[in-house]
């Protein structure tokens, strides 16, 4: 099959979805209406409550959600074949993840804002709040210790990414002088960054930079994981407009160009597929398609990472409610289009079967170099760049959406710590709770081994965790709507198919770790399956007592009344 | 609005959202700083610029009455200042 129509045919059924689907959800579900108080003009603050104009919070929205899962995931899924991956992405985006952001966006404007935390207790019960901590926790943990691994590898592939990798570091610094010190236009400041950015990316690519294989007798890999959470570290302790304020604006400007280079390139490049749709022939080792597909694409299909950001600072900005349509819905499609491109680069790629074959060596090889070379290789093709120049692009595409979530991550961590600390009547300084965040990270990494693997071999740990995540709200969602007597459907289907993959998936995860003896694996999955088999029996209950017509949206009922006696 | 100008407030509006509750914590930990020097003879702590910082007492009320509220106190915790009596 032709690249061009399976890009053609992903585009046109994810774009269906929000056209028709995201109008059912909005009119008939959610039933969104243009005249509702939004938080932002309620308790407008000029800090967290600001309306915002719904393309640049789309913007925010989709460059805060899309970090480098949606590429790893589908980079490793199709191992199973490109068909099942495509599926996957297209239908999960159009029945699940659009449906999932919007919902969260939703929920949390009729409740004055408020983050999918602070909606569990309300209405799954305090012991749902208590069980978001731990799985936030964890999905910090995962995210910090699996990005270092990912940034690792590819520093070591790629070599010719590592000046425009920390160069990029630079940029920004200077960015962040330029606007704040010397107050220079920020649409010039952009240009020259952006310029400035794929420079370093040209003189990368002459210049390739590699470690010595052992430093001090610690392999190249561990030594780059080091050095990366060092930087995350550090990072996460600066003033945020001298690094990572430039630095995620940098980023999101690039995440337009490098989507828009991506799907030009594999229009012109005009690729056929060379990976098998379905394949039979997988290597050893691999575990089966169902459930693990499910968990290991989930940025791209669902992820509960979403409903954090859309509750958290998302809905605070939303200026009408209608607005959650595109930007929760659409914030979907734009993570949806990016998995779409990670599936297209990793199978059309490669010149023949035995080259993808090759790289496909073992489950969980391949995976974001797949997406780099495959990438490459179409970029070459489409756009006249050289491979390695092309390769360059993805790679440093790739390692800056990893960097910019691993920074972050390290620094939400570090404020964990720190709450954790209050509650137990500890002060812990800045210093030390970043220390103890990049330490707890750095033993899960090496905890299966000085190459680092612990911190990928996780990764499927991630999608589980994160499809938990999003159970969760979907919980929340369909006790909101049964509250209000509206249809479920939509929201309970997915809810119950996702958590039926994740419960058979950590099953299945349970029994490959006993046997590899990997006791940390195995702990951290018995935490994430108590979990999960505590958000379907709480979920259950809320469900049944608001079928019972128990509990009322008190703040939204008090609203409405405000606003009939305003116009009466 | 041209089309240029609207792109700019957009761009702008880019830049600086995403932290803008960043910037306002930081900006009211300097300005407690700041409250803290202007304020230190009444606090007790010698203040070696406050030949200065004296001046700058009259305008002060508003900001020392949302200043000792943040910080849990009722009432101004300082005889001279009854912002809120």
């Amino acid at each position: 099959m032709n690249s061009v129509l399976l890009a053609v045919i992903g585009v046109a059924m994810i774009l269906a979805g929000y056209f028709l689907y995201s109008k059912y959800l909005a009119n008939r579900v959610y039933r969104l209406e243009p005249n509702f108080t939004t938080p932002s003009h309620e308790l407008t603050d000029g800090v967290d409550y600001v309306p915002t104009n719904k393309y640049v919070l789309w913007g925010h929205h989709f460059t805060s959600v899309a970090g480098a899962a949606p590429i790893v995931g589908p980079a490793v899924a199709v191992i199973w074949g490109w068909l099942p991956a495509f599926l996957w992405v297209t239908i999960g985006t159009i029945f699940m993840a659009g449906m999932h952001d919007m919902g969260a966006l939703w929920a949390s404007v009729r409740n004055k804002g408020k983050s999918i935390g602070a909606l569990s207790e309300r209405y799954i019960g305090a012991r749902g709040a208590n069980l978001f901590l731990v799985v936030i926790f964890l999905l910090l943990l995962m995210v910090n210790a699996a990005f270092a691994v990912v940034i690792a590898n590819l520093l070591i592939s790629t070599p010719t990414a590592v000046i425009p990798t920390w160069g990029a570091i630079v940029v920004a610094l200077l960015i962040g002088q330029a606007i704040y010190r010397f107050k220079w236009n920020l649409a010039a400041v952009s240009v020259v960054g952006v310029v400035a950015l794929y420079a370093l990316i040209l003189i990368g690519n002459s210049v390739p930079l590699s470690l010595p294989e052992t430093v001090m007798g610690i392999p190249d890999n561990a030594v780059w994981i080091i050095i990366l959470f060092v930087y995350a570290g550090i990072a996460s302790i600066l003033p945020v407009w001298l690094l990572l304020q430039p630095r995620d604006y940098i980023n999101g400007l690039q995440l337009f160009i490098g989507l828009g280079l991506l799907y030009g390139s594999v229009l012109l490049a005009g690729r056929d597929m060379v990976a098998p749709a379905f394949n039979s022939n997988v290597p050893e080792g691999t575990p089966s398609l169902v459930p693990l597909l499910f968990v290991t694409i989930a940025c791209g299909a669902i992820s509960g990472f979403h409903g954090m950001v859309a509750s958290g600072t998302s809905s605070k900005q939303l200026d009408k409610e209608t607005d959650a349509r595109f930007v929760g819905y659409f914030g979907a499609v734009g993570e949806g289009l990016l998995a779409l491109g990670a599936i297209i680069a990793t199978t059309a790629g490669f010149r023949t079967l035995a080259d993808w074959e090759s790289v496909y060596s073992a489950f969980n090889e391949g995976g974001v170099t797949a997406f780099v070379n495959g990438g490459g290789s179409i970029m070459n093709a489409g756009l006249g760049l050289s491979t390695t120049l092309s390769a360059t692009v993805l790679a440093t595409m790739a390692v800056l959406f990893a960097a910019t979530t691993m920074d972050t991550g390290v620094r939400l961590q570090r404020f964990v710590v720190q709450e954790a600390g209050e509650a137990m009547r500890l002060t812990v300084g800045k210093g030390a709770a970043t220390i103890i965040a990049v330490a707890v990270a750095l033993g899960l990494t090496f905890g299966a081994g000085l190459d680092g693997s612990g911190g990928l071999l996780i990764w499927p740990l991630f999608g589980t965790t994160n499809q938990l995540m999003a159970g969760l709200t979907l919980g929340i969602l369909a006790v909101m709507l049964l509250r209000r007597k509206r249809t479920i459907v939509p929201v309970v289907l997915p809810m119950i198919f996702l958590l039926a993959m994740t419960v058979y998936a950590l099953f299945v995860q349970l029994g490959t770790f006993y046997r590899d003896s990997n006791w940390l694996l195995l702990v951290l999955d018995l935490i994430i399956l108590v979990a999960a088999v505590w958000v379907i029996v709480e979920s259950i209950g809320a469900m049944n007592r608001a079928r019972q017509g128990e509990g009322a949206d008190d703040e939204e009922v008090e609203q409405a009344s405000t606003s009939q006696d305003r116009s009466s | 609005m041209t089309w240029f100008e609207r792109f700019s407030a957009g761009l702008k509006e880019f830049y600086y959202g995403p932290y803008r509750q960043t910037f306002a914590r930081a900006k009211q930990e300097e300005d407690d700083l700041f409250m803290m020097l202007v304020l230190s003879e009444a606090l007790g702590v010698p203040n070696p610029a406050s030949y200065y910082t004296i001046e700058l007492l009259p305008v002060m009320y508003d900001r020392v009455h949302e200043w000792h509220t943040r910080m849990g106190l009722d009432r101004s915790p300082l005889d001279q200042f009854s912002c809120c009596c």
